[in-house]
């Protein structure tokens, strides 16, 4: 299968200390990936190289078959950041104007967005159940409701890879459960590779067909289908860990039927 | 006819005071949900000194403050990047750069009375130069707002996911720093350097107050700063008052208002919602 992203002894610090030490890992189109580690293990630094919001102190970073120096295509990527919903809360903006400024590739630069582009916005506002919301302030809506515009944001210009950065925090179990049918389901059937930062290891396991453990020492890759065991969690998290397991049986269920 | 148009310098002041009403708060939108609400004082007091240099050294006073508000507004862009996240830091210290070159070179400056008319603005005393300088830059940032509507909409709300969306937020962000600095020493010409950041901040404030989307609050704030600039100037008229206070003052009427309708608005709806709920 192509590979999509390919890294390769990749190192970064902020100051003097190295965060990501020689990490190397490739993603395959299609993938389902899900990014896990404790709390400043650089999985979000990880996101942000790949994105080039960072830049790595040494090592190579392939997206799409391109060198990320000399990389272009980035309405082929999409970003639902960490800190996506602590926005200004009192912020002008509709969803609409939100979701639809996102198509500016689409559009194109001092173009003003046409009738099928707001019939696009929709559509993708429509894949997370928000279409009810569009004339709606965004800062007028619930944290769970705002991650799914974010959501929305990024599938408006139907990119190839999306990353999102832990975008169930704040989020009831059930539209939690939502955000991981909506992501496997577009995964599945629109072949979006998907890559995940979580700390819902449960959930994630389920869903993604493949695991990168960021951890004390460095990254390995692990196959969700083996499972995750309480003795590798702690391994992983330093401490001890109770993995409270879903039910899975109908969690599969909820995906074969979003 | 109204009287008050009988007078050439009220025509022109009127021309000058509704293009200014018109892209002041256009910028002004940007600036304050950039949380930059305080860069007009800043750069207009280094237009301030611009002006200074200009009379004192026999330069045009207005070319020498877009000059020098062009360098203040590239200056607090780059301090800003040393203090991310603390943008007042930023303008505070290039606002400080700028009053103390207004004071050291305004002590150059002979006919003080042409200095202290850019201090206050001096809106009824047009020349026919500056009048045509107005038009064409208030021409070139309307364009530009209609143009770059979506492209300053997604580096406001959000620059990070602006750059990953295509924008090339390096260049706009570049015409627009150079677009407010203009604006701004222009505009400090007519309404005065001490009242034009009202004008950029207080339309768009009270836009926000019933704007239910970000183009309403746009529209809202070129209406309420044209109501702002047309009634003070009649008021100022009338009453003999001076044009930019008048124009400003009116601001901070009508943005008391509008928050206290709408704090009166919200009661009722909480009171009637109470109501509702009792009688279920
Ligand atoms: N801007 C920064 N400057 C300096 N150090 C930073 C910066 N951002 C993160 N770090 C450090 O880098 C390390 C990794 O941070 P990162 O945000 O990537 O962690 P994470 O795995 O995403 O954690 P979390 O699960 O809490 O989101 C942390 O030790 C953190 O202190
Ligand atoms: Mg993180």
């Amino acid at each position: 299968m192509k590979q999509i992203i390919e890294v390769n002894n990749l190192n970064f610090g902020y100051n003097d200390s190295l965060i990501l030490k020689d990490i190397s890992f490739s993603v395959d189109k299609g993938d389902f990936l899900g990014l896990i580690g404790a709390n400043g293990s650089g999985k979000s630094t990880l996101v942000k190289l790949l994105l080039k919001i960072l830049t790595p102190l040494s090592g190579e970073i392939m997206l799409l078959g391109e060198n990320i120096s000399r990389f272009k295509q980035w309405d082929k990527i999409g970003y639902v950041s960490q800190k996506a919903n602590s926005f200004n809360s009192s912020f002008p903006a509709t969803v609409e104007e939100i979701v639809t400024a996102n198509l500016f590739s689409k559009i194109g630069l001092f173009k003003l967005p046409k009738k099928h582009h707001k019939e696009q916005v929709y559509h993708a506002l429509e894949l997370v159940g928000m279409q009810d919301y569009g004339k709606k302030l965004i800062g007028n809506l619930s944290g769970g409701q705002q991650q799914r515009v974010f959501i929305a944001r990024v599938l408006v210009s139907e990119p190839e890879i999306m990353f999102l950065d832990e975008p169930t925090v704040g989020i009831d179990a059930k539209s939690e459960e939502a955000v991981y049918c909506l992501l496997a389901r577009l995964n599945q059937e629109l072949g979006l590779t998907i890559i995940m930062v979580t700390h819902d290891i449960s959930a994630i396991t389920i869903h993604a067909n493949k695991l990168i453990c960021l951890g004390e020492n460095g990254l390995f890759i692990h196959d969700p289908k083996e499972g995750i065991t309480a003795a590798f969690a702690s391994e992983l998290y330093g401490y001890g860990v109770n993995l409270h397991s879903h039910d899975c049986k109908n969690c599969l269920r909820e995906v074969t039927k979003c | 006819m109204l009287e008050i148009f009988q007078y050439d310098f009220m025509q022109k002041a009127f021309i000058t005071g509704i293009l200014i009403a018109i892209i002041t708060p256009c910028i002004g939108v940007v600036v304050v949900l950039k949380r930059l609400s305080m860069i007009g004082d800043s750069l207009s007091h280094n237009s301030l000194a611009g002006v200074a240099a200009g009379l004192a050294f026999g330069l045009n006073p207005i070319l020498g403050a877009v000059l020098f508000s062009i360098a203040a507004a590239f200056g607090i862009d780059r301090v800003r990047k040393s203090f991310p996240r603390y943008s007042e830091i930023a303008i505070a210290v290039i606002m400080s750069t700028g009053i103390g070159l207004a004071g050291i070179l305004s002590g150059f400056v002979k006919n003080s009375a042409n200095f202290n008319s850019f201090l206050f603005g001096s809106i009824v005393a047009i020349s026919d130069f500056e009048l045509y300088l107005v038009i064409g830059l208030s021409a070139i940032v309307i364009l530009a707002v209609i143009f770059l509507f979506k492209e300053l909409f997604y580096i406001t709300f959000d620059e990070e996911a602006a750059r990953l969306a295509g924008i090339p937020i390096k260049s706009i962000n570049f015409v627009f720093t150079l677009l407010t600095a203009v604006t701004i020493s222009v505009s400090a010409r007519t309404v005065g350097t001490l009242v034009i950041s009202s004008l950029m901040v207080l339309p768009v404030a009270t836009a926000m107050q019933i704007a239910k989307s970000y183009k309403q609050t746009v529209v809202f704030a070129v209406i309420f700063a044209l109501i702002f600039t047309l009634s003070g100037l009649s008021i100022s008229y009338y009453a003999d008052f001076k044009p930019g206070g008048t124009i400003v003052l009116v601001g901070i009427l009508t943005l008391i208002c509008v928050l206290i309708y709408k704090n009166v608005l919200s009661k009722a709806i909480v009171k009637r919602a109470i109501r509702c709920h009792n009688h279920n």
